[in-house]
Protein backbone atom coordinates (compact mmCIF):
# COMPACT_ATOMS: atom_id res chain seq x y z
CA UNK A 1 0.00 0.00 0.00
CA UNK A 2 2.53 2.48 1.20
CA UNK A 3 5.78 2.40 -1.24
CA UNK A 4 8.35 1.50 1.58
CA UNK A 5 11.15 3.11 0.01
CA UNK A 6 9.89 6.23 0.77
CA UNK A 7 9.04 7.53 3.96
CA UNK A 8 5.39 7.97 4.68
CA UNK A 9 4.31 11.52 5.06
CA UNK A 10 2.75 13.20 8.10
CA UNK A 11 -0.29 13.49 5.75
CA UNK A 12 -0.63 10.40 4.38
CA UNK A 13 0.37 9.13 8.12
CA UNK A 14 -3.32 10.97 9.35
CA UNK A 15 -5.10 9.31 6.28
CA UNK A 16 -3.99 5.80 7.82
CA UNK A 17 -5.04 7.03 10.65
CA UNK A 18 -8.57 8.01 9.54
CA UNK A 19 -8.66 4.16 7.30
CA UNK A 20 -8.32 2.38 10.80
CA UNK A 21 -11.27 4.57 12.65
CA UNK A 22 -13.77 3.45 9.97
CA UNK A 23 -12.76 -0.12 9.72
CA UNK A 24 -11.69 -0.73 13.29
CA UNK A 25 -14.18 1.77 15.14
CA UNK A 26 -16.78 3.31 13.23
CA UNK A 27 -18.02 0.46 11.10
CA UNK A 28 -17.92 -2.20 13.04
CA UNK A 29 -19.81 0.15 16.09
CA UNK A 30 -22.35 0.80 13.08
CA UNK A 31 -22.74 -2.97 12.58
CA UNK A 32 -23.86 -3.73 15.89
CA UNK A 33 -25.96 -0.92 16.43
CA UNK A 34 -27.68 -2.05 13.52
CA UNK A 35 -28.02 -5.38 14.61
CA UNK A 36 -29.44 -4.42 17.93
CA UNK A 37 -32.02 -2.25 15.51
CA UNK A 38 -32.80 -5.68 14.02
CA UNK A 39 -33.03 -7.91 16.98
CA UNK A 40 -35.26 -5.31 19.01
CA UNK A 41 -38.96 -6.53 18.54
CA UNK A 42 -37.47 -10.11 18.74
CA UNK A 43 -35.86 -9.45 22.25
CA UNK A 44 -39.45 -7.12 22.99
CA UNK A 45 -41.47 -10.39 21.84
CA UNK A 46 -39.19 -12.27 24.77
CA UNK A 47 -39.19 -10.15 27.42
CA UNK A 48 -43.65 -9.68 26.86
CA UNK A 49 -43.80 -13.20 27.29
CA UNK A 50 -42.92 -12.81 30.57
CA UNK A 51 -45.42 -9.89 31.30
CA UNK A 52 -47.76 -10.04 33.80
CA UNK A 53 -50.64 -8.51 32.41
CA UNK A 54 -53.79 -8.18 34.51
CA UNK A 55 -56.25 -9.63 31.77
CA UNK A 56 -54.58 -11.91 29.85
CA UNK A 57 -54.46 -9.41 26.76
CA UNK A 58 -50.79 -7.87 25.85
CA UNK A 59 -50.51 -4.41 27.13
CA UNK A 60 -47.47 -2.15 25.58
CA UNK A 61 -46.43 -1.57 29.68
CA UNK A 62 -44.53 -3.78 31.59
CA UNK A 63 -46.16 -5.15 34.62
CA UNK A 64 -43.56 -7.37 35.87
CA UNK A 65 -42.28 -10.82 35.44
CA UNK A 66 -44.22 -14.24 35.26
CA UNK A 67 -43.97 -17.71 33.66
CA UNK A 68 -47.85 -17.98 33.92
CA UNK A 69 -47.64 -17.50 30.27
CA UNK A 70 -45.28 -20.41 29.74
CA UNK A 71 -47.38 -22.64 32.05
CA UNK A 72 -50.41 -21.95 29.85
CA UNK A 73 -48.91 -21.97 26.63
CA UNK A 74 -52.10 -23.85 24.88
CA UNK A 75 -54.24 -22.38 26.99
CA UNK A 76 -56.06 -19.99 23.96
CA UNK A 77 -58.16 -22.96 22.09
CA UNK A 78 -58.04 -20.84 18.77
CA UNK A 79 -54.49 -19.93 18.79
CA UNK A 80 -52.96 -23.40 19.28
CA UNK A 81 -55.31 -24.85 16.62
CA UNK A 82 -53.99 -22.17 14.61
CA UNK A 83 -50.22 -22.81 15.33
CA UNK A 84 -50.75 -26.49 14.79
CA UNK A 85 -52.34 -25.99 11.14
CA UNK A 86 -49.57 -23.67 10.39
CA UNK A 87 -47.23 -26.47 11.92
CA UNK A 88 -48.78 -29.10 9.42
CA UNK A 89 -49.10 -26.97 6.53
CA UNK A 90 -45.39 -25.93 6.73
CA UNK A 91 -44.32 -29.34 7.20
CA UNK A 92 -46.49 -30.90 3.92
CA UNK A 93 -45.95 -28.00 2.02
CA UNK A 94 -42.24 -28.06 3.01
CA UNK A 95 -42.13 -32.29 1.81
CA UNK A 96 -43.63 -31.64 -1.30
CA UNK A 97 -42.00 -28.43 -2.81
CA UNK A 98 -38.68 -30.72 -1.75
CA UNK A 99 -38.93 -33.17 -3.70
CA UNK A 100 -40.56 -31.37 -6.49
CA UNK A 101 -38.39 -28.44 -6.47
CA UNK A 102 -34.87 -30.53 -5.89
CA UNK A 103 -35.62 -32.05 -9.69
CA UNK A 104 -36.11 -28.59 -10.94
CA UNK A 105 -32.87 -27.48 -9.24
CA UNK A 106 -31.26 -30.80 -10.47
CA UNK A 107 -32.36 -30.10 -14.13
CA UNK A 108 -31.34 -26.36 -14.07
CA UNK A 109 -27.90 -27.40 -12.36
CA UNK A 110 -26.62 -29.25 -14.96
CA UNK A 111 -29.15 -29.38 -18.29
CA UNK A 112 -29.17 -27.56 -21.05
CA UNK A 113 -32.86 -27.92 -22.58
CA UNK A 114 -35.27 -25.98 -24.91
CA UNK A 115 -37.48 -23.87 -22.21
CA UNK A 116 -34.77 -23.27 -19.85
CA UNK A 117 -34.78 -19.88 -20.30
CA UNK A 118 -38.39 -19.30 -19.62
CA UNK A 119 -38.54 -21.66 -16.71
CA UNK A 120 -35.90 -19.71 -14.78
CA UNK A 121 -37.89 -16.54 -16.35
CA UNK A 122 -41.12 -17.84 -14.45
CA UNK A 123 -38.73 -19.14 -11.06
CA UNK A 124 -37.77 -15.31 -11.17
CA UNK A 125 -40.88 -13.80 -11.37
CA UNK A 126 -42.45 -15.88 -8.51
CA UNK A 127 -39.33 -14.72 -6.22
CA UNK A 128 -39.55 -11.20 -7.12
CA UNK A 129 -43.08 -10.34 -8.05
CA UNK A 130 -45.24 -8.96 -4.71
CA UNK A 131 -47.23 -11.42 -2.90
CA UNK A 132 -50.16 -9.21 -2.70
CA UNK A 133 -50.31 -10.16 -6.47
CA UNK A 134 -49.84 -14.11 -6.16
CA UNK A 135 -52.50 -13.91 -3.21
CA UNK A 136 -54.92 -12.24 -5.41
CA UNK A 137 -54.02 -13.99 -8.64
CA UNK A 138 -54.74 -17.40 -6.57
CA UNK A 139 -57.84 -16.61 -5.51
CA UNK A 140 -59.29 -15.40 -8.39
CA UNK A 141 -58.32 -19.27 -9.46
CA UNK A 142 -59.67 -20.37 -6.69
CA UNK A 143 -63.07 -18.20 -7.34
CA UNK A 144 -63.39 -19.12 -10.80
CA UNK A 145 -62.95 -22.78 -10.23
CA UNK A 146 -65.17 -23.03 -7.07
CA UNK A 147 -62.83 -24.68 -5.01
CA UNK A 148 -63.46 -24.15 -1.55
CA UNK A 149 -61.05 -22.24 0.58
CA UNK A 150 -59.30 -23.90 3.20
CA UNK A 151 -56.52 -25.87 3.92
CA UNK A 152 -56.33 -27.68 0.62
CA UNK A 153 -56.02 -24.19 -0.98
CA UNK A 154 -53.87 -23.21 1.46
CA UNK A 155 -51.37 -25.61 0.48
CA UNK A 156 -51.27 -26.03 -2.65
CA UNK A 157 -50.41 -21.95 -2.26
CA UNK A 158 -47.77 -22.46 -0.44
CA UNK A 159 -45.84 -25.09 -2.10
CA UNK A 160 -46.24 -23.11 -5.25
CA UNK A 161 -44.44 -19.92 -3.62
CA UNK A 162 -42.23 -22.78 -1.77
CA UNK A 163 -40.57 -24.85 -5.24
CA UNK A 164 -38.88 -21.82 -6.60
CA UNK A 165 -37.05 -20.97 -3.63
CA UNK A 166 -36.27 -24.74 -3.16
CA UNK A 167 -35.27 -24.81 -6.74
CA UNK A 168 -32.77 -22.23 -6.82
CA UNK A 169 -30.64 -23.16 -3.83
CA UNK A 170 -30.58 -27.04 -4.87
CA UNK A 171 -29.62 -25.34 -8.34
CA UNK A 172 -26.39 -23.52 -6.61
CA UNK A 173 -25.86 -26.82 -4.91
CA UNK A 174 -26.30 -29.04 -8.10
CA UNK A 175 -23.91 -26.43 -10.15
CA UNK A 176 -21.35 -26.19 -6.97
CA UNK A 177 -20.88 -30.58 -7.15
CA UNK A 178 -17.99 -32.61 -8.48
CA UNK A 179 -19.07 -35.06 -11.62
CA UNK A 180 -16.61 -36.85 -11.69
CA UNK A 181 -17.79 -38.99 -9.30
CA UNK A 182 -21.19 -39.37 -11.13
CA UNK A 183 -19.46 -40.49 -14.10
CA UNK A 184 -17.44 -43.01 -12.05
CA UNK A 185 -20.61 -44.65 -10.98
CA UNK A 186 -21.50 -44.89 -14.59
CA UNK A 187 -18.56 -45.98 -15.64
CA UNK A 188 -19.05 -48.34 -12.89
CA UNK A 189 -22.21 -49.48 -14.46
CA UNK A 190 -24.68 -48.46 -11.83
CA UNK A 191 -27.97 -48.48 -12.54
CA UNK A 192 -29.61 -44.40 -13.22
CA UNK A 193 -31.53 -44.94 -10.05
CA UNK A 194 -28.81 -46.30 -7.83
CA UNK A 195 -26.21 -44.06 -9.38
CA UNK A 196 -28.78 -41.15 -8.57
CA UNK A 197 -29.35 -42.48 -4.61
CA UNK A 198 -25.74 -43.49 -3.78
CA UNK A 199 -24.01 -40.79 -5.59
CA UNK A 200 -25.92 -37.88 -6.70
CA UNK A 201 -28.49 -37.50 -3.46
CA UNK A 202 -25.35 -37.41 -0.80
CA UNK A 203 -23.57 -34.92 -2.96
CA UNK A 204 -26.33 -32.44 -3.09
CA UNK A 205 -28.17 -33.30 0.75
CA UNK A 206 -27.35 -29.95 2.06
CA UNK A 207 -28.40 -28.19 -0.64
CA UNK A 208 -31.99 -30.46 -0.70
CA UNK A 209 -32.07 -29.83 3.18
CA UNK A 210 -31.02 -25.59 3.28
CA UNK A 211 -34.16 -25.81 0.65
CA UNK A 212 -36.90 -27.90 2.66
CA UNK A 213 -35.48 -25.48 5.86
CA UNK A 214 -36.28 -22.51 3.72
CA UNK A 215 -39.86 -23.75 2.32
CA UNK A 216 -40.48 -24.73 5.66
CA UNK A 217 -39.63 -21.39 7.20
CA UNK A 218 -41.32 -19.46 4.38
CA UNK A 219 -44.56 -21.67 4.96
CA UNK A 220 -44.78 -20.50 8.71
CA UNK A 221 -44.25 -17.35 8.40
CA UNK A 222 -46.38 -16.81 5.21
CA UNK A 223 -49.07 -13.77 5.79
CA UNK A 224 -50.09 -12.35 2.79
CA UNK A 225 -50.68 -14.81 0.21
CA UNK A 226 -52.49 -17.27 3.00
CA UNK A 227 -54.99 -14.54 4.04
CA UNK A 228 -56.14 -14.24 0.59
CA UNK A 229 -56.29 -18.47 -0.23
CA UNK A 230 -57.54 -19.44 3.65
CA UNK A 231 -61.21 -19.04 3.77
CA UNK A 232 -61.90 -19.30 7.61
CA UNK A 233 -59.13 -21.25 8.53
CA UNK A 234 -56.60 -19.95 10.71
CA UNK A 235 -52.47 -20.32 10.39
CA UNK A 236 -50.81 -18.80 13.23
CA UNK A 237 -49.72 -15.54 11.55
CA UNK A 238 -53.61 -15.21 10.38
CA UNK A 239 -54.89 -15.38 13.89
CA UNK A 240 -52.38 -13.24 15.93
CA UNK A 241 -53.18 -10.22 12.66
CA UNK A 242 -56.76 -10.83 13.20
CA UNK A 243 -56.48 -10.89 17.41
CA UNK A 244 -54.17 -7.68 17.46
CA UNK A 245 -57.20 -5.59 17.23
CA UNK A 246 -58.72 -7.32 20.45
CA UNK A 247 -55.55 -7.27 22.46
CA UNK A 248 -52.86 -10.01 21.71
CA UNK A 249 -52.96 -12.93 24.37
CA UNK A 250 -49.49 -13.32 25.68
CA UNK A 251 -49.08 -17.05 24.48
CA UNK A 252 -48.43 -15.31 21.25
CA UNK A 253 -44.92 -13.92 22.57
CA UNK A 254 -44.38 -18.05 24.56
CA UNK A 255 -44.99 -19.29 20.60
CA UNK A 256 -43.11 -17.07 18.85
CA UNK A 257 -40.56 -17.31 21.51
CA UNK A 258 -40.45 -20.91 21.16
CA UNK A 259 -40.17 -20.93 17.68
CA UNK A 260 -37.56 -18.53 17.37
CA UNK A 261 -35.47 -20.74 19.46
CA UNK A 262 -36.23 -23.71 17.65
CA UNK A 263 -35.16 -22.19 14.43
CA UNK A 264 -32.54 -20.72 15.73
CA UNK A 265 -30.86 -24.03 17.07
CA UNK A 266 -31.49 -25.41 14.08
CA UNK A 267 -29.63 -22.59 12.09
CA UNK A 268 -26.63 -22.50 14.38
CA UNK A 269 -26.40 -26.02 14.10
CA UNK A 270 -26.35 -26.07 10.11
CA UNK A 271 -23.18 -23.75 10.79
CA UNK A 272 -21.53 -26.00 13.16
CA UNK A 273 -22.05 -28.74 10.93
CA UNK A 274 -20.97 -27.08 7.81
CA UNK A 275 -17.57 -25.44 9.40
CA UNK A 276 -16.65 -28.74 11.03
CA UNK A 277 -17.28 -31.04 7.59
CA UNK A 278 -15.09 -28.34 6.17
CA UNK A 279 -12.49 -28.98 8.34
CA UNK A 280 -12.15 -32.48 7.79
CA UNK A 281 -12.07 -32.49 4.38
CA UNK B 1 -24.04 -22.85 -15.74
CA UNK B 2 -20.75 -22.43 -16.88
CA UNK B 3 -20.18 -26.57 -17.65
CA UNK B 4 -23.78 -26.69 -18.78
CA UNK B 5 -22.64 -27.37 -22.50
CA UNK B 6 -20.10 -30.47 -21.36
CA UNK B 7 -22.91 -31.71 -18.88
CA UNK B 8 -25.41 -31.54 -22.34
CA UNK B 9 -22.91 -33.59 -24.43
CA UNK B 10 -22.11 -36.24 -21.37
CA UNK B 11 -26.11 -36.37 -20.90
CA UNK B 12 -26.41 -36.94 -24.31
CA UNK B 13 -23.63 -39.72 -24.79
CA UNK B 14 -25.65 -41.46 -22.38
CA UNK B 15 -28.86 -41.35 -24.36
CA UNK B 16 -30.79 -39.39 -21.33
CA UNK B 17 -32.10 -36.43 -23.49
CA UNK B 18 -35.71 -36.50 -22.35
CA UNK B 19 -34.58 -36.24 -18.62
CA UNK B 20 -34.53 -32.78 -18.14
CA UNK B 21 -37.99 -32.77 -18.68
CA UNK B 22 -39.14 -35.79 -16.84
CA UNK B 23 -37.21 -33.90 -14.02
CA UNK B 24 -39.16 -30.25 -14.60
CA UNK B 25 -41.83 -31.80 -15.46
CA UNK B 26 -43.67 -31.69 -11.80
CA UNK B 27 -42.35 -28.21 -10.91
CA UNK B 28 -43.16 -26.37 -14.24
CA UNK B 29 -46.62 -28.20 -13.97
CA UNK B 30 -47.22 -26.55 -10.42
CA UNK B 31 -46.01 -23.68 -11.37
CA UNK B 32 -47.79 -23.19 -14.38
CA UNK B 33 -51.01 -24.29 -12.65
CA UNK B 34 -50.57 -22.75 -10.13
CA UNK B 35 -48.72 -19.39 -10.98
CA UNK B 36 -49.29 -18.50 -14.73
CA UNK B 37 -52.61 -19.34 -15.25
CA UNK B 38 -53.98 -17.50 -11.85
CA UNK B 39 -52.04 -14.45 -13.24
CA UNK B 40 -53.95 -14.72 -16.49
CA UNK B 41 -57.31 -15.51 -14.60
CA UNK B 42 -56.24 -12.26 -12.63
CA UNK B 43 -56.39 -10.69 -15.62
CA UNK B 44 -59.28 -12.00 -16.95
CA UNK B 45 -61.10 -11.53 -13.49
CA UNK B 46 -60.40 -7.73 -13.71
CA UNK B 47 -62.51 -7.78 -17.13
CA UNK B 48 -65.94 -8.73 -15.87
CA UNK B 49 -68.57 -7.02 -14.75
CA UNK B 50 -71.45 -6.96 -12.33
CA UNK B 51 -71.07 -8.22 -8.16
CA UNK B 52 -72.04 -10.60 -5.43
CA UNK B 53 -75.54 -9.23 -5.21
CA UNK B 54 -76.16 -8.32 -8.69
CA UNK B 55 -76.79 -11.69 -9.97
CA UNK B 56 -72.83 -12.90 -9.92
CA UNK B 57 -69.92 -11.85 -12.52
CA UNK B 58 -69.66 -11.83 -16.27
CA UNK B 59 -67.12 -11.72 -18.41
CA UNK B 60 -67.59 -8.39 -20.36
CA UNK B 61 -64.50 -7.30 -21.77
CA UNK B 62 -65.30 -4.44 -18.69
CA UNK B 63 -61.85 -2.51 -19.47
CA UNK B 64 -63.46 0.64 -17.82
CA UNK B 65 -62.38 -1.58 -14.69
CA UNK B 66 -58.70 -0.30 -15.12
CA UNK B 67 -59.79 3.55 -15.41
CA UNK B 68 -62.22 3.47 -12.33
CA UNK B 69 -59.67 1.54 -10.48
CA UNK B 70 -56.99 4.39 -10.93
CA UNK B 71 -58.83 7.30 -11.19
CA UNK B 72 -60.54 6.03 -8.11
CA UNK B 73 -57.36 5.16 -5.92
CA UNK B 74 -54.95 7.61 -7.59
CA UNK B 75 -53.79 8.51 -4.11
CA UNK B 76 -53.59 5.19 -2.65
CA UNK B 77 -51.24 4.22 -5.77
CA UNK B 78 -49.56 7.48 -5.39
CA UNK B 79 -49.00 6.90 -1.35
CA UNK B 80 -47.70 3.49 -1.88
CA UNK B 81 -44.95 4.47 -4.67
CA UNK B 82 -44.36 7.11 -2.15
CA UNK B 83 -43.64 4.73 0.81
CA UNK B 84 -42.15 2.43 -1.20
CA UNK B 85 -39.18 4.62 -2.72
CA UNK B 86 -39.25 6.44 0.64
CA UNK B 87 -38.04 2.71 2.62
CA UNK B 88 -36.00 1.87 -0.67
CA UNK B 89 -33.54 4.42 -0.40
CA UNK B 90 -33.26 4.36 3.72
CA UNK B 91 -33.04 0.56 3.37
CA UNK B 92 -30.21 0.76 0.74
CA UNK B 93 -28.70 3.89 2.97
CA UNK B 94 -28.63 1.98 6.21
CA UNK B 95 -27.57 -1.78 5.08
CA UNK B 96 -24.63 -0.69 3.06
CA UNK B 97 -22.00 0.26 5.14
CA UNK B 98 -22.89 -2.88 7.13
CA UNK B 99 -22.61 -5.05 4.24
CA UNK B 100 -19.48 -3.39 3.03
CA UNK B 101 -18.03 -3.54 6.27
CA UNK B 102 -19.11 -7.58 6.88
CA UNK B 103 -18.19 -8.56 3.39
CA UNK B 104 -14.52 -7.00 3.39
CA UNK B 105 -13.41 -6.77 7.23
CA UNK B 106 -16.12 -9.82 8.57
CA UNK B 107 -12.96 -12.01 8.50
CA UNK B 108 -13.84 -15.18 10.29
CA UNK B 109 -17.40 -14.01 11.88
CA UNK B 110 -18.99 -13.02 8.61
CA UNK B 111 -20.73 -16.60 8.74
CA UNK B 112 -21.92 -15.58 12.45
CA UNK B 113 -22.95 -11.84 11.68
CA UNK B 114 -25.05 -12.57 8.81
CA UNK B 115 -27.16 -15.18 10.69
CA UNK B 116 -27.61 -12.52 13.05
CA UNK B 117 -28.57 -10.41 10.39
CA UNK B 118 -30.96 -12.75 9.48
CA UNK B 119 -32.31 -13.39 12.73
CA UNK B 120 -35.78 -11.24 12.02
CA UNK B 121 -36.55 -14.52 9.54
CA UNK B 122 -36.74 -16.54 12.61
CA UNK B 123 -39.49 -14.80 13.83
CA UNK B 124 -42.74 -14.08 12.17
CA UNK B 125 -43.41 -11.20 9.94
CA UNK B 126 -46.51 -10.13 11.59
CA UNK B 127 -45.12 -10.77 15.18
CA UNK B 128 -42.31 -8.52 14.42
CA UNK B 129 -44.71 -6.01 12.94
CA UNK B 130 -46.82 -6.10 15.94
CA UNK B 131 -43.87 -5.63 18.56
CA UNK B 132 -42.88 -2.58 16.85
CA UNK B 133 -46.39 -1.55 17.64
CA UNK B 134 -45.52 -2.03 21.18
CA UNK B 135 -42.52 -0.77 20.67
CA UNK B 136 -43.87 2.70 19.53
CA UNK B 137 -46.81 2.78 21.25
CA UNK B 138 -48.23 5.70 23.06
CA UNK B 139 -47.53 4.39 26.50
CA UNK B 140 -45.07 1.86 25.05
CA UNK B 141 -41.03 1.51 26.10
CA UNK B 142 -39.76 4.36 24.16
CA UNK B 143 -42.49 7.22 24.37
CA UNK B 144 -43.98 6.26 28.02
CA UNK B 145 -40.76 7.25 29.84
CA UNK B 146 -40.46 10.14 27.56
CA UNK B 147 -43.33 11.18 28.60
CA UNK B 148 -43.50 10.89 32.35
CA UNK B 149 -40.13 12.82 32.04
CA UNK B 150 -42.31 15.65 30.44
CA UNK B 151 -39.19 15.37 27.30
CA UNK B 152 -42.52 15.15 25.22
CA UNK B 153 -46.00 16.49 25.15
CA UNK B 154 -48.85 14.08 26.94
CA UNK B 155 -50.58 13.59 23.17
CA UNK B 156 -47.20 13.09 21.21
CA UNK B 157 -47.66 9.71 19.11
CA UNK B 158 -45.99 7.86 16.82
CA UNK B 159 -48.47 5.01 15.88
CA UNK B 160 -50.79 5.58 13.07
CA UNK B 161 -49.09 8.28 11.57
CA UNK B 162 -46.90 8.08 7.74
CA UNK B 163 -43.85 7.74 9.79
CA UNK B 164 -44.35 4.30 12.07
CA UNK B 165 -45.99 2.55 8.70
CA UNK B 166 -42.64 3.76 7.02
CA UNK B 167 -40.11 2.85 9.62
CA UNK B 168 -41.83 -0.46 10.34
CA UNK B 169 -41.45 -1.04 6.41
CA UNK B 170 -37.95 -0.02 6.31
CA UNK B 171 -37.58 -2.70 9.51
CA UNK B 172 -39.22 -5.51 7.77
CA UNK B 173 -37.66 -5.02 4.12
CA UNK B 174 -34.22 -4.73 5.12
CA UNK B 175 -32.99 -7.83 5.44
CA UNK B 176 -34.10 -8.25 1.89
CA UNK B 177 -31.90 -4.97 1.05
CA UNK B 178 -28.70 -6.38 3.00
CA UNK B 179 -28.81 -9.63 1.39
CA UNK B 180 -28.49 -9.17 -2.27
CA UNK B 181 -25.83 -6.34 -1.60
CA UNK B 182 -23.90 -8.49 0.51
CA UNK B 183 -23.74 -10.88 -2.32
CA UNK B 184 -22.40 -8.76 -4.95
CA UNK B 185 -19.68 -7.24 -2.33
CA UNK B 186 -18.63 -10.32 -1.00
CA UNK B 187 -17.82 -11.72 -4.64
CA UNK B 188 -15.46 -8.18 -5.01
CA UNK B 189 -12.22 -9.34 -5.61
CA UNK B 190 -10.09 -7.37 -2.43
CA UNK B 191 -6.69 -7.18 -4.99
CA UNK B 192 -9.21 -4.57 -7.05
CA UNK B 193 -9.27 -2.34 -4.20
CA UNK B 194 -5.49 -2.84 -3.79
CA UNK B 195 -4.99 -2.19 -7.11
CA UNK B 196 -6.57 1.12 -6.62
CA UNK B 197 -4.55 2.12 -3.63
CA UNK B 198 -1.41 0.87 -5.37
CA UNK B 199 -1.83 3.12 -7.83
CA UNK B 200 -2.48 5.90 -5.40
CA UNK B 201 -6.17 6.14 -5.16
CA UNK B 202 -7.38 7.32 -1.12
CA UNK B 203 -9.24 5.13 0.47
CA UNK B 204 -12.65 7.23 -0.56
CA UNK B 205 -11.40 7.09 -4.10
CA UNK B 206 -10.66 3.38 -4.27
CA UNK B 207 -14.22 2.76 -2.69
CA UNK B 208 -16.27 5.32 -4.59
CA UNK B 209 -15.02 4.19 -7.81
CA UNK B 210 -13.88 0.48 -7.68
CA UNK B 211 -16.31 -1.19 -5.02
CA UNK B 212 -19.31 0.78 -5.81
CA UNK B 213 -19.41 0.60 -9.05
CA UNK B 214 -18.77 -3.26 -8.93
CA UNK B 215 -21.41 -3.76 -6.59
CA UNK B 216 -24.03 -2.29 -8.73
CA UNK B 217 -25.73 -5.14 -9.45
CA UNK B 218 -26.20 -5.99 -5.74
CA UNK B 219 -27.67 -2.84 -5.43
CA UNK B 220 -30.00 -3.15 -8.34
CA UNK B 221 -30.98 -6.59 -7.12
CA UNK B 222 -31.65 -4.88 -3.64
CA UNK B 223 -33.86 -2.44 -5.16
CA UNK B 224 -35.91 -4.73 -6.84
CA UNK B 225 -36.23 -6.80 -3.46
CA UNK B 226 -37.19 -4.34 -1.54
CA UNK B 227 -38.99 -1.81 -3.69
CA UNK B 228 -41.19 -4.30 -5.65
CA UNK B 229 -42.90 -5.76 -2.25
CA UNK B 230 -42.53 -2.51 -0.36
CA UNK B 231 -45.10 -1.16 -2.96
CA UNK B 232 -47.54 -3.99 -2.48
CA UNK B 233 -47.62 -4.47 1.29
CA UNK B 234 -50.30 -3.09 3.18
CA UNK B 235 -49.65 -5.51 6.76
CA UNK B 236 -47.24 -2.30 8.12
CA UNK B 237 -50.05 -0.11 7.38
CA UNK B 238 -52.75 -2.32 9.27
CA UNK B 239 -50.60 -2.68 12.25
CA UNK B 240 -49.06 0.55 12.19
CA UNK B 241 -50.54 2.95 10.65
CA UNK B 242 -53.89 5.21 10.57
CA UNK B 243 -56.63 6.30 8.78
CA UNK B 244 -54.19 8.80 6.18
CA UNK B 245 -51.80 5.67 5.63
CA UNK B 246 -54.17 3.56 3.49
CA UNK B 247 -51.94 1.93 0.84
CA UNK B 248 -52.95 0.45 -2.18
CA UNK B 249 -52.45 -3.34 -0.69
CA UNK B 250 -55.15 -2.18 2.03
CA UNK B 251 -57.74 -1.02 -0.73
CA UNK B 252 -56.43 -4.44 -2.83
CA UNK B 253 -56.89 -6.70 0.19
CA UNK B 254 -60.36 -4.72 1.29
CA UNK B 255 -61.96 -5.00 -2.14
CA UNK B 256 -61.29 -8.87 -2.64
CA UNK B 257 -61.50 -10.20 0.94
CA UNK B 258 -64.50 -7.73 3.03
CA UNK B 259 -66.47 -6.02 0.11
CA UNK B 260 -66.11 -9.02 -2.40
CA UNK B 261 -65.90 -6.93 -5.40
CA UNK B 262 -63.43 -9.28 -6.97
CA UNK B 263 -63.72 -7.63 -10.48
CA UNK B 264 -62.58 -4.11 -9.17
CA UNK B 265 -60.14 -5.73 -6.94
CA UNK B 266 -58.80 -7.69 -9.75
CA UNK B 267 -58.00 -4.64 -11.71
CA UNK B 268 -56.18 -2.97 -9.09
CA UNK B 269 -53.88 -6.15 -8.46
CA UNK B 270 -53.11 -6.42 -12.40
CA UNK B 271 -52.08 -2.85 -12.31
CA UNK B 272 -49.45 -3.61 -9.77
CA UNK B 273 -49.16 -6.51 -11.90
CA UNK B 274 -48.34 -5.17 -14.68
CA UNK B 275 -46.09 -2.54 -13.41
CA UNK B 276 -44.10 -4.40 -11.39
CA UNK B 277 -44.02 -7.15 -14.55
CA UNK B 278 -42.62 -4.24 -16.62
CA UNK B 279 -39.28 -3.48 -13.79
CA UNK B 280 -38.98 -6.99 -13.19
CA UNK B 281 -38.71 -8.04 -16.60
CA UNK B 282 -36.32 -4.88 -17.44
CA UNK B 283 -34.18 -5.92 -14.87
CA UNK B 284 -34.20 -9.43 -16.35
CA UNK B 285 -33.16 -8.02 -19.63
CA UNK B 286 -30.55 -5.89 -18.53
CA UNK B 287 -29.13 -7.17 -15.12
CA UNK B 288 -30.25 -10.95 -15.77
CA UNK B 289 -31.93 -13.28 -12.95
CA UNK B 290 -28.37 -14.25 -11.41
CA UNK B 291 -28.15 -11.71 -8.28
CA UNK B 292 -32.01 -11.72 -7.50
CA UNK B 293 -31.53 -15.91 -7.75
CA UNK B 294 -28.38 -15.93 -5.84
CA UNK B 295 -30.00 -13.54 -2.78
CA UNK B 296 -32.96 -16.34 -2.99
CA UNK B 297 -30.55 -19.14 -2.41
CA UNK B 298 -29.10 -17.80 0.41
Amino acid sequence: MLDPATTPSAAELVRHEGQKRWTRFLLPTYTIAMIVYLASPILVMILYGFNDVPHERQTPEFWGFTLSWYRQIFGVPGLSDALQNSLLIALIAASVATVIGTFLGLALGRYVFAGKALLLFFIFLAIAVPEIVLGSSLLTLFIQSRFILGLGTILVSHIAFDVPFVAVTVQARVAGMDRSLEDAAYDLYARPTSAFLRVTLPQILPGVFAGFLLAFVLSLDDFVITQFVSGTTQTFPIWVFGATRVGLPPQVNVMGTLLFAIGLAIAIGNVVVRRRSRGLT
Amino acid sequence: MEAAPVAHRRSARRGRGLAPYALIAPGAGWLLVFLVIPLLILLYTSLESGGLLFGGFRFTWAFSNYGDAISGNLRYFERSLLYASIVTITCLVLAYPMMYWIAFYGGRWKTSLLLLILLPFFVSFVIRTVQWGFILADQGIILGPLKHLGLLPQDFHVLATPFAVVAGMTYNFLPFTALPLYVSLERIDPTMVEAAKDLYASRWQSFRRVVIPLSLPGVFAAFLLTFVPATGDYVNASVLGGTDTTMVGNIIQDRFLIQNAYNEAAALAAVLMLAMLVLVTIYARVLGTEDVVRSAAG
